[in-house]
């Protein structure tokens, strides 16, 4: 750690590490609820366990970023953030707001729009945040005595991903307009800005943990976010193929939505390619462990496991049903919590002085974790696949097709257990780090 | 160079396709003017009470619970009309159902909301079952 306000940053790592724990308890909740055992739906109905589920997933994830760019920005840019108060006034009204959400969940406070289930009065104040979070950020960054790509890449995905939250606060009265507005939010986000923001940060990363010089890295980072916006943009359009937009949107989406692994993929190949380069022996190997992971994790869940039923062809068949569930985790995971679990587990023996990565603990958390959510990726799967094939193609009703693919829902909570005991090793080594402190800053 | 240019030029292409969508694509397939008031009101409630937390609409949603978009084919008016206003949570599928308590204008106005939804061309979804026997 080089500058004394990026320690601002454990208390983003801290709230998304407990909304992480948080939202593994929904996942379960459902996961049951799937099997047959809904024994709390009176307290805690499905919808509001999957409101729940989501919404802790986008928070934890926007607080790791912001967590990622105020300890990126000052080291890029050379300089303390503008305003450490302001900073930590911003993360006690992210917290506070997130609280807020999630407890209205539980008493109908919601609009009923995947995602973004967030009520309208309080995107505003999501709104005000995040102008005060941007703020913090660009005045620091334009200031600062660099202006690196990594940092500029990671500043516009963090602008452009506010940008398109505008589009996601306007009512619509017809569902399909409104359907259409809402992927301009939400695919735009995982599909595109937030892209940016995980190339940016993976380029810190990469930069750091393999010694490579940052200007081949940084000419990769170009490519890639080139290639995210040539696909990801029109790619768009496989949201569009059946909820009541024309028809050409089935060749559009069909065609960009194929080209979207490339960048997936091109992201894997840059993070392999520069670490069998780097002459760097980083001594906190998890850290690495946790990037290569996210680099290649995410080319096969956000890539391959998206166009698996991007395909028009395949999509009429499959949209709707389970196998968007199966894509989903591994693509959340493999993209945006692997990366996030990277910087904070980079940043945490720097911030605290403690080099605790290679704890049993620390190797325990990325295995168990991962080979947990590829196993409930692999159970979605089935179950997706089988609902398709009874429901879909057989004709059997909805409920005689879930019962029959009840046993699927068994194998997915034994993996998600393995899963959370990976995580939940992952949350003691990191609290184990104890607080950051000034005595960890470090002179180049 | 290249791909600053692809994605101005992309960009520009969606944006024209998005424009031509909301102006003529989806206000056709959707039948716009026969968005009365009660299926607004219909959607509002199918919002405010986040249906689409178990349900798929549009083939959107959650997965917990069935497919609406199609419902009123399915199930006819009298039936949805009970789910809706029933006092206990319906169990009768085999999962439970929050039980909502709606009045009679507010079911009547989901039922509204869900024959709009029906009639939507969905470019052929949801297909018809091609191995049923």
């Amino acid at each position: 750690m080089k500058y004394k306000s990026q320690k601002v940053a454990y208390m983003f790592f801290a709230l998304s590490i407990v909304l992480l724990l948080l939202q593994i308890v929904y996942g379960f909740i459902m996961g049951f609820a799937h099997a047959g055992f809904d024994g709390l739906h009176d307290f805690i109905p499905f919808n509001t366990a999957t409101a729940t589920h989501k919404n802790l997933l986008v928070v934890w994830l926007l607080s790791g970023f912001m967590g990622a760019a105020y300890y990126i920005i000052p080291e890029e840019s050379q300089r303390e953030l503008v305003s450490v108060p302001l900073a930590k006034l911003q993360f006690w009204s992210l917290a506070a707001v997130g609280v807020t959400a999630v407890i209205g969940f539980h008493f109908n406070w919601w609009e009923g729009r995947k995602f973004l289930e967030i009520p309208r009065p309080l995107d505003y104040l999501v709104v005000v945040n995040v102008l005060l979070f941007l703020g913090i950020i660009l005045v620091t960054l334009f200031k600062g005595k660099e202006k690196t790509t990594t940092a500029m890449v990671l500043a516009m995905g963090l602008f452009f991903a506010a940008l398109l939250y505008l589009p996601g606060m306007v009512w619509f009265d017809n569902q399909s307009v409104d359907s259409f507005f809402r992927w301009w939010v939400v695919h735009l986000w995982v599909e595109g800005v937030w892209e940016l923001i995980m190339g940016g940060i993976l380029a810190f990363l990469l930069i750091k943990l393999t010694g490579v010089d940052r200007e081949l890295i940084e000419k990769w980072l170009y490519v890639i976010v080139g290639l995210t916006f040539l696909s990801g943009i029109l790619g768009t359009g496989h949201h569009y193929y059946y909820i009541g937009a024309p028809k050409y949107w089935l060749m559009v989406g069909g065609i960009f939505s194929a080209l979207e692994p490339l960048a997936f993929l091109g992201m894997a190949l840059f993070a392999l390619a520069m670490y069998r380069k780097g002459e760097k022996n980083h001594p906190n190997k998890i850290a690495l462990y946790w990037t290569l992971g996210s680099a290649i994790v995410s080319f096969a869940g956000a890539g391959l496991l998206g166009i698996a039923h991007t395909i028009p062809s395949v999509n009429i068949w499959t949209h709707g049903t389970l196998i968007t569930a199966m894509h989903g985790h591994l693509a959340f995971w493999g993209a945006y919590a692997m990366i996030v679990i990277a910087i904070i587990t980079y940043a945490m023996p720097l911030m605290t002085g403690r080099k605790l990565y290679d704890r049993p603990a620390a190797h325990y958390a990325f295995w168990l974790s991962n080979i947990g959510m590829i196993g409930m990726t692999t159970a979605f799967a089935a179950a997706g696949v089988a609902q398709v094939y009874l429901e879909r193609k057989v004709g059997m009703s909805f409920m005689d097709a879930q019962k029959a693919i009840e046993v699927h829902f068994w194998i997915l909570i034994g993996a998600a257990t393995l899963f959370t005991i990976g995580i939940i090793y992952y949350a003691v080594n990191f609290f184990q780090h104890g607080l950051p402190t000034d005595e960890a800053l470090v002179k180049e | 160079m290249f791909f600053l240019g692809g994605t101005v030029v992309f960009f520009l292409v969606f944006l024209v396709l998005s424009a031509n969508t909301l102006s003529s694509g989806i206000p056709r397939q959707t039948h716009a003017d026969k968005v009365s008031q009660a299926v607004i009101d219909g959607k509002i409630l199918f919002d405010e009470n986040n249906c689409m937390g178990c349900h798929t609409i549009l083939g959107e949603g959650a997965y917990y619970a069935p497919e609406l978009t199609k419902v009123v084919d399915r199930r006819g008016a009298g039936f949805i009309k009970a789910v809706l206003t029933s006092k206990q949570p319906w169990t009768l599928s085999g999962r439970k159902m929050v039980a909502y308590g709606f009045n009679d204008k507010e079911a009547s106005d989901l039922i509204a909301f869900f024959t709009w939804i029906g009639e939507i061309d969905l470019n052929g979804f949801p297909p018809e079952p091609d191995l049923k026997k």
